[in-house]
């Protein structure tokens, strides 16, 4: 904080405090109190009085219930490591712009517009059973069956894929362009081929980029829900833990368990986002390794 | 120190698009020599400097060291030195980190690394400064460290985007001394882009003049200084008054007789103008001697309009009685309205060919 030679708070302190107050209640209210309200709720149980970790238990008692965690990781992570590292690999070629740049970003964000349900059809109609996709290839004479392409793992990977990358793609791309482009011609001059180049150097200097791209994506493909029913199997190998909450609040009528299985979710997503966090410094750190002070 | 080049020499054409950006710019650099290219903005004075570094392709040309032609190689096989307009040091890493990035890349042993880093530290006077990371340096330190940055290779060739522009006027008279002494005492072959003429004349041995991609003019300081070869490199160089007059008569001591706007003027010549051909008398305002005698020879009358005090002197303009103004510079007081006369000296008057004949030789 800077503070003025007496150690007062300056003017602008104050000032930038008083700008701060509408975003704090702007959390407060629509983050803090919902959170807490929902702890709150998931320690009442409806069939016992008083304060219980019932729900818990019984989440972490019923496999049925505990796989949506594992289905969830197993959806949730190689989306996100798929997603990133394919938008990081277009964006870092892209970063000096290339022919047709605007024709192809339009095409790669195009996505974006169409929201969730029509891409999911878009997605059933081209990879189903008798989608073109599969029509296409049956034709050529490379498949003799259809691939199972849709109402599965592989059709909700389709389509969170789908959702997730232009936004993803465009957020690096705005990031990495913003670097300047002097640092890696320096670069070159003091005598790193291309990789050196994108491991020294651009590497380092994307990582909070990329961490904020990890992070973004993890956290709305673990709140997968539309994708995973429209696509997946929601019954089955797609329940993630995103339906089991649903599933408690909106079939059983069970808020307190809902909201105890909401307050699951939300500390598997911390951990993840602290696990990103964790491997930024790592990413920094290597590459700055041999090239610090010994 | 350095690796010492016998020679470079380029031939290079450049087109973004339709737009050609150099236009068969070449030139031959001599080993140890300090070469500026100075144009106004615009000119290609970067591209051409990142064309040497291999940074960006040329459309059309060819660049040769000693014999070997070089333009098909990559930056980081070229072995020169860049500086950066913006420095473009290393933001991660450290003021040593970033020293040593070329050495570690050349697996260099710890010890002579450590060792050549810190040498480099001493010769830019910033011994203590290892630890810090470029955000916590100074503009003029900075832009030390990226010079040690690239010397630390000792390179073949030293290629410096106008690395003084974005320095205070005091510092940058420093740091143009320190990069002249760093040239000499480390026997460097150095080309150095800037649009200061005040920096290409004080630090080079050989000045590129450019304008729109071409090549205007190419000579000692003291060439491109005194004898100007065309407008464009005239006014760049600070001769502000010009008038269109038509040669008299021209002797064979290169001095010229010329009237023009019922002004008659003696100067000098380096073309082959002919009695009777229109050309250009040209005078910087520095040159003037404002007096209060009457008119003589290469005199003229005028009135004081605008005084302008620049401390060392003023700048004058005045109105002539041929009705030309005239740009002076002149330690005289003067007062707006007063009359003067304005001497000419006669070997301090360049006669030019007019704009379009013989522009760009
Ligand atoms: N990538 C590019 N695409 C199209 N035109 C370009 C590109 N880079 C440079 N130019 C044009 O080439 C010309 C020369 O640019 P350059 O950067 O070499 O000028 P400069 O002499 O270094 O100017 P300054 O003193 O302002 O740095 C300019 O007219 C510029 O607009
Ligand atoms: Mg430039």
């Amino acid at each position: 904080m800077r503070r003025t030679r007496a150690g007062e708070p300056s003017e602008l302190d104050l000032m930038a405090t008083a700008c701060l107050v509408p975003s704090l209640l702007y959390v407060l209210v629509m983050f803090v109190y919902p959170f807490l309200y929902g702890i709150y709720m998931s320690l009442r149980p409806a069939k016992v009085a008083g304060f219980s970790l019932a729900n818990y238990l019984t989440f972490f008692g019923d496999e049925w219930q505990y796989r949506t965690v594992w289905i969830t990781f197993n959806i949730a992570v190689p989306n996100t490591v798929v997603v990133v590292s394919v938008a990081l690999l277009l964006a870092y070629g892209m970063r000096r712009g290339i022919w047709l740049e605007r024709t192809v970003t339009t095409i790669l964000v195009l996505p974006i517009s169409l929201g969730v349900i029509l891409l999911a059809e878009g997605i059933i109609g081209f990879y189903g059973a008798r989608g073109w996709f599969n029509q296409l290839l049956l034709g050529l004479g490379l498949l003799n069956e259809p691939l199972v392409l849709t109402h599965n793992y592989i059709g909700v990977m389709l389509s969170l894929f789908m959702q997730q990358f232009p936004f993803c793609f465009l957020m690096l791309l705005g990031y990495i362009s913003g670097i300047d482009p002097s640092i890696e011609n320096s670069a070159r001059t003091l005598g790193a081929g291309p990789w050196t180049v994108f491991y020294k150097v651009m590497l380092p200097l994307m990582a909070p980029g990329i961490a904020i791209a990890f992070a973004l994506v993890f956290v709305m493909s673990f709140g997968v829900f539309p994708s995973a029913i429209l696509l997946g199997q929601p019954a089955g190998a797609t329940r993630t833990i995103a339906i089991a909450a649903y599933q408690q609040a909106f079939e059983s009528y069970d808020m307190s368990y809902a909201s105890a299985i909401a307050v699951i979710m939300g500390v598997f997503q911390m951990a993840g986002l602290v696990i990103i966090v964790l491997l930024r410094r790592r990413m920094v750190m290597a590459a700055t390794m041999g090239v610090g002070k010994r | 120190m350095a690796v010492t080049i016998q020679s470079l020499r380029f031939r290079i054409t450049k087109r973004f698009g339709a737009k050609t950006v150099l236009r068969d710019f070449a030139l031959e650099v001599r080993g140890r020599q300090f070469v500026t290219f100075l144009g106004p903005s615009g000119c290609g004075k970067s591209t051409a400097l990142n064309i040497l570094a291999g940074l960006i392709p040329a459309t059309d040309g060819d660049v040769w060291i000693d014999g070997e032609r070089i333009d098909h190689l990559p930056p980081e096989k070229r072995g020169f030195g860049m500086v950066f307009q913006n420095y473009a040091l290393f933001p991660h890493m450290t003021v040593f980190g970033n020293i040593a990035f070329g050495l570690q890349l050349q697996r260099r042993p710890a010890a002579e690394i450590r060792e050549r880093v810190r040498g480099m530290l001493e010769l830019v006077q910033l011994p203590a400064f290892e630890d810090r990371y470029p955000g916590q340096l100074s503009g003029g330190q900075q832009q030390r460290i990226a010079i040690a940055r690239a010397l630390v290779l000792q390179p073949r060739l030293m290629l410096l985007d106008e690395p003084l522009s974005n320095l205070d006027a005091k510092l940058r008279i420093e740091m143009r001394a320190e990069i002249k002494r760093l040239h000499t005492n480390l026997g460097l072959t150095s080309i150095y882009v800037t649009h200061d003429q005040t920096e290409a004349l004080s630090l080079s041995d050989w000045v590129v003049v450019m304008r729109d991609g071409v090549l205007m003019q190419a000579g000692t300081p003291q060439e491109i200084h005194d004898q100007p070869r065309n407008l464009f490199v005239a006014d760049f160089m600070g001769f502000r008054n010009f008038f269109p007059v038509q040669v008299a008569s021209v002797h064979p001591d290169g001095s010229v007789e010329a009237a023009g706007n019922g002004m008659r003027i003696r100067g000098r010549t380096r073309h082959a103008l002919v009695p009777g051909a229109a050309a250009v008398a040209a005078i910087r305002p520095d040159d003037v001697v404002v007096g209060q005698q009457a008119a003589g020879s290469n005199s003229f009358r005028g009135k004081v309009e605008i005084v302008e005090y620049l401390g060392r002197g003023n700048e004058v303009i005045l109105a002539l009685e041929t009705g030309a103004r005239l740009w002076v510079h002149t330690p005289e007081r003067v007062t707006p309205g007063e009359s003067v006369t304005a001497v000419f000296p006669p070997e301090k008057v360049i006669l030019l060919p007019p704009e379009g004949a013989g522009g760009a030789a």
